[in-house]
C-alpha cells in the first residue's frame, strides 16, 4: 500500500497531472467496482438505506396508521374482515390481550402490532433510520477523533505521545460495553453539560456521542502506528528538509497515508455501532421512547416473545443484513485498498 | 526479563489506578449528574436531599470520597450498596464470579475448538467456495446481536420446540452450580455456551486463517517442506504452531473482558446471575458502590490479561523485552 501512495505523494508534490491509471486512489476504486460481492452488499444497503427514508410514506400512504402513538382500542382490516388490533388472548382465563400477529398484507399490520398496538413493520422502518443514523455518525465522530488524536501522538510524540497513549490505553482496558453502558445510565436522566457545550438527554446526540468515544482506541492506536512509521519515512524527511511547515507536512504527506486506513475501518466502524446502539437500546439505555430503532423495538418485542415473536424476530433480522453488508464491503475496501492485507485488524 | 516484569507490574497497576478513578468520575462527577438525587427519589426536598448526602458521605470533598471508598472496596472490603442498606458488595460479586466463569469457560471451549478447526480448513481449501463459505458463515456469526440470538435460541428451545425430542431436555432458564449437579449444570449452560461462542468464532477462525497463510509463505515453512515432511505436518507442526501466537494474544483479551463481565448481555437474556448480570442490576436502579466494584473487578481482569498477553510475548519474542 504504502509504496503506491507514497509515489502519488510524489506526484502531486511535482504537479504531474494524474491520470486515471496513476492515481492510487483510482486503482482502489476500480478494484472495489471489480469486486461482484462487494458491490452486492453496497446494492443491499442502499435498499435498505431507501426503504428506511420511505418510512414516512409507508406509514402515510401504505398503512395509514400513526407507528408512534398507541393504539389499544384499534381496529384492522384482515381478509376483508374487520378485526381488533388488540385479539382477547386465547387460552388461559382468557384475559388480557394479545397484539395481531403478522398479516402479510402490506396495508394492514404486515408484521403484526406491538403491545401498544402499534404498526409493527412501519416502526421497523422509521427504527432503521436512527439504526442507520447512529451507526454512521457515531463511526464518523470516532474516525475525526481518533484521526486527530492518532495523528497529533504518533507525529509529535514525546510526551504528547506518552499522555494520549497512557488515555487511550485506559479506555481500552475498559470493557466497551461496560463503559459505553456506564455513561449511558449516568447521562440518561440528565444529559451533560460542559460549559456551552450541552448534551440534551433523550436525543440521539448522546448514544451518537458515547458510542462515538468509546470506540476511539480502536481506530486512534492503528493510525498512530501508521504515522509513526510514516514519520522515519523519506518523503517527509524530504518535505522537512525542503522546510515545508509542520503543518504542511501532516496535512499534505501524512494525512493522505494515513487516511487509508481510517476508510479501511470505517464500514467495520459502522457495523460495531450499529451493533452496539442495539445492545444499549435493548438495555433502554439507548434510544428513548417514542422514537424507536432496531434495538428499542427488539426489547419491545421481549415480552411478546413467545406469544409474537416477529416482533423481535424482525429488527433483529435487519440488524443482521446491514452489519453482515457493511463487515463484507468493509473486506472488500480493504482488499481493495490495501492488497496485501496489511491492516488485518480482525 | 525481571525488569521487564517489575515495569509491567507498575503500569498495570497505574491503568487499574486511572480507571478506577476514571469510573469514580462518571459516576460522582459528572456535570450535571447528582447520586444523591438518584438515592432520594425525584421528588426529594433540600432537607431530605441534604440529610441523604451527609448520610452516604457525599458531602464530603471528591478524593475523600474516592479513599473511602477504595478503601472500603479492597482493604475493609465492607463496601455496602445504597440500594440495599446493609448488604456488603464484595460477597456479591464473589457469589457471582463461579456462573460468569462457567459461562466464559465454556464458550471458549466451544470457540477456541471450532475455530481452529474452520480456520485450518479454510487455509487448506484458501480460494475455494470452501473458503469463501467457511468465512462468510463466521462474518454471519459476528453480524448478529448476540443478546438477539440468545432471544432466537429462547424462543426456540423454551417454547417452539420445547415440546420436541430436539429441546426437550433444555431446563427452565438459570444456572444450576456445577458442585450441585454436574449434568444439570452442563445442560443449563450449553446452549448459552453456543450463543457466546458463535460472537467469537468468526473473528478467531480469520485471524487464524490469515496469520496460517502468512506463514505458509515464510522460510521455515520451505524448508520443512524441502526436508519432504508431508503437507499434514508442515501445516499443523510448522505453520499452525507460530500462527497461533496472534490467535492465543486476542484470546488473553477477549477471555479477560468476558470473565470481567463482558458477556452482561448472555447473561441477561439466559438469566444467569453472574458478574455482568450483576452490573446491569446495579446500573438499573443505580447502586454506585456495586457498579464500582463490579467494573473494578472487571478492569481487573482485562488488565491482568493484558499483561498476561505481553508476557508470553516477551517469552515468545525476545525482541520485545527491551522496548
Amino acid at each position: 500500500m504504502s509504496e503506491g501512495l507514497a509515489a502519488a505523494e510524489v506526484a502531486t508534490h511535482v504537479g504531474v497531472p494524474q491520470s486515471a491509471g496513476a492515481s492510487p486512489w483510482a486503482l482502489a476504486r476500480r478494484r472495489l467496482l471489480r469486486n461482484r460481492i462487494a458491490m452486492v452488499m453496497v446494492g443491499v444497503l442502499a435498499l435498505i438505506l431507501l426503504l428506511c427514508l420511505a418510512a414516512p410514506l409507508y406509514a402515510d400512504h401504505v398503512a395509514h396508521t400513526d407507528p408512534f402513538s398507541s393504539n389499544l382500542d384499534g381496529t384492522t382490516v384482515v381478509n376483508g374482515k374487520t378485526v381488533q388490533v388488540m385479539q382477547p388472548t386465547e387460552g388461559g382465563l382468557g384475559l388480557g390481550v394479545t397484539p395481531i400477529g403478522p398479516t402479510w398484507d402490506l396495508h394492514h399490520y404486515f408484521l403484526g402490532a406491538d403491545n401498544q398496538g402499534r404498526d409493527v413493520a412501519a416502526r421497523l422502518l422509521y427504527g432503521g433510520r436512527n439504526s442507520l443514523l447512529i451507526g454512521t455518525a457515531a463511526a464518523l465522530l470516532t474516525c475525526v477523533i481518533a484521526t486527530l488524536v492518532g495523528l497529533i501522538a504518533g507525529f509529535f510524540g514525546g510526551i504528547v505521545d506518552g499522555v494520549f497513549s497512557r488515555l487511550l490505553d485506559v479506555v481500552w482496558a475498559f470493557p466497551v460495553y461496560l463503559l459505553a453502558i456506564s455513561l449511558s445510565t449516568v447521562l440518561l436522566s440528565s444529559g451533560l453539560s460542559l460549559g456551552i457545550f450541552k448534551l440534551e438527554s433523550g436525543t440521539l446526540l448522546l448514544p451518537i456521542v458515547i458510542i462515538g468515544i468509546v470506540y476511539v482506541p480502536y481506530v486512534a492506536r492503528p493510525v498512530r502506528g501508521e504515522v509513526l512509521s510514516l514519520r522515519e519515512r523519506e518523503f517527509v524527511e524530504a518535505a522537512e528538509g525542503l522546510g515545508a511547515s509542520t503543518w504542511r507536512i501532516i496535512r499534505s504527506d501524512v494525512l493522505p497515508n494515513v487516511i487509508t486506513v481510517v476508510i479501511v475501518l470505517f464500514p467495520l466502524m459502522i457495523a460495531i455501532d450499529i451493533l452496539t446502539e442495539s445492545a444499549l437500546s435493548f438495555l433502554s439505555i439507548g434510544v428513548q421512547p417514542p422514537d424507536a430503532s432496531w434495538g428499542t423495538i427488539i426489547q419491545d418485542g421481549q415480552g411478546l416473545l413467545y406469544t409474537r415473536p416477529t416482533v423481535a424476530l424482525a429488527p433483529g433480522i435487519a440488524i443482521a443484513i446491514t452489519v453482515l453488508a457493511l463487515n463484507v464491503l468493509g473486506d472488500g475496501v480493504r482488499d481493495a485498498l490495501d492488497p496485501r492485507a496489511k491492516l488485518r485488524s480482525r | 526479563m525481571l525488569r521487564f516484569f517489575a515495569r509491567r507490574f507498575v503500569s498495570m497497576l497505574l491503568v487499574m489506578f486511572s480507571i478506577s478513578v476514571l469510573v469514580f468520575l462518571i459516576f460522582f462527577a459528572t456535570p450535571g449528574v447528582d447520586p444523591a438525587a438518584r438515592i432520594a427519589g425525584r421528588n426529594a426536598d433540600q432537607e431530605t436531599l441534604k440529610a441523604v448526602r451527609h448520610d452516604f458521605g457525599l458531602d464530603r470533598p471528591m478524593p475523600v470520597q474516592y479513599a473511602l471508598m477504595m478503601k472500603k472496596l479492597f482493604i475493609s472490603r465492607d463496601l455496602t450498596s445504597f440500594v440495599n442498606r446493609g448488604a456488603k458488595v464484595v460477597p456479591q460479586v464473589i457469589q457471582a464470579a463461579p456462573v460468569t466463569l462457567s459461562l466464559v469457560l465454556g464458550a471458549a471451549v466451544i470457540w477456541v475448538l471450532i475455530s481452529i478447526a474452520m480456520g485450518l480448513l479454510a487455509a487448506v481449501f484458501r480460494g475455494t467456495p470452501v473458503d469463501a463459505g467457511l468465512m462468510i458463515l463466521g462474518l454471519i456469526g459476528i453480524s448478529m446481536p448476540v443478546f438477539w440470538v440468545g432471544e432466537v435460541v429462547n424462543l426456540l428451545s423454551q417454547s417452539r420446540f420445547h415440546d420436541t425430542f430436539l429441546f426437550s431436555w433444555v431446563p427452565p432458564l438459570g444456572y444450576v452450580p456445577l458442585t450441585q449437579s454436574p449434568i444439570g449444570w452442563f445442560k443449563a449452560l450449553l446452549l448459552p455456551w453456543i450463543t457466546l461462542a458463535l460472537l467469537y468464532i468468526g473473528i478467531y477462525a480469520r485471524v487464524l486463517r490469515s496469520s496460517l497463510i502468512e506463514a505458509q509463505e515464510q522460510d521455515y515453512v520451505r524448508t520443512a517442506r524441502a526436508k519432504g515432511l508431508t503437507e499434514k505436518r508442515v501445516l499443523l507442526r510448522h505453520s499452525l504452531r507460530t500462527s497461533l501466537i496472534v490467535f492465543v494474544s486476542l484470546f488473553g483479551l477477549d477471555f479477560g473482558a468476558l470473565v470481567g463481565g463482558g458477556a452482561l448481555l448472555t447473561e441477561v437474556v439466559f438469566g444467569l446471575h453472574g458478574v455482568g448480570w450483576l452490573t446491569y442490576q446495579s446500573l438499573q436502579n443505580l447502586d454506585l458502590p456495586v457498579i464500582m466494584a463490579t467494573v473494578m473487578y472487571a478492569a481487573f481482569f482485562v488488565v491482568l490479561a493484558n499483561a498476561v498477553v505481553d508476557l508470553v510475548y516477551a517469552y515468545l519474542d525476545p525482541r520485545v523485552r527491551t522496548v
